[in-house]
């Protein structure tokens, strides 16, 4: 049997505090989880949701309180997700993308986090004004696997292997 | 995490039990230095078995330590990943 597949949607928004980046991925993937992709599908959208999270809370609104933004959207087999935040936006979007660079170099961290978003899903688009905020969008497809029809049905079946 | 000092061979390990991010990393990190500090260890060794997550913080945190690993070569620390 194939799986039929409507299109759905949620919206998530949620204060930018750090704690919430847990929340963040956790709920995408959840959400992501009725298309039934693999493990490695679902570690890559919630890896690609933590950065673009990440990215909003300590970059865009810094030590500030404000809203993250985050709609998943299904289509097909196509999954959907846009982060937004109306914080201080990026003075240089191709710059930001380069793999390790970074505007805090002392606090530890990797400059990796577009990167990571570019490779873990198919498509990456960065749209960013200065002082209104940034909006990133990303899409994946789930491969959809046709299910097999000789799986072993009973518990002896399956240990005679 | 949990943190065991092996007094013999100056080993320091910190079994991480969570998922690594941007928000846990904080303490993670904090409690690493703290250790290290306090155990002057001649190997730390970082054990990732338990963690089912892990972004690019964690990612920073493991290339900080093993730079400042480095750079304290001359009282023999060394970090092992």
């Amino acid at each position: 049997m194939k799986n039929k597949i409507t299109d759905n949607e949620v919206k998530l928004e949620f204060l930018s505090k750090s704690n919430n980046e847990a929340f963040a991925r956790i709920s995408v993937a959840a959400f992501v989880s009725q298309l039934d992709p693999t493990i490695e599908e679902i570690s890559d959208i919630k890896t690609a949701v933590s950065e673009a999270v990440t990215n909003a809370i300590v970059h865009g609104y810094e030590d500030k309180m404000g809203i993250v933004t985050v709609i998943c959207k299904i289509h097909e087999n196509e999954v959907y997700i846009e982060i937004s935040d109306s914080g201080k936006g990026i003075e240089n979007v191709e710059m930001a993308k380069q793999p390790l660079f970074t505007t805090r170099p002392n606090l530890e961290r990797s400059g990796m986090g577009f990167t990571i978003m570019e490779s873990f899903m198919d498509e990456l688009n960065v749209q960013s004004i200065l002082g209104l905020g940034t909006k990133v969008t990303m899409k994946k497809k789930i491969k959809q696997t046709e299910e097999v029809e000789d799986m072993p049905v009973t518990l002896e079946e399956a240990l005679r292997g | 995490m949990i943190t065991n000092f092996y007094e013999k061979d100056k080993l320091l390990v910190f079994k991480i039990n969570e998922e690594i991010d941007e928000c846990s990393v904080k303490n993670i990190r904090r409690k690493a230095d703290y250790e290290i500090e306090r155990f002057m260890p001649r190997e730390v060794v970082f054990d990732f078995d338990s963690v089912t997550f892990m972004d690019s913080a964690g990612i920073g945190m493991v290339i900080r330590k093993v730079q400042a690993g480095t750079n304290a070569s001359e009282v023999k620390q060394k970090l092992q990943i």
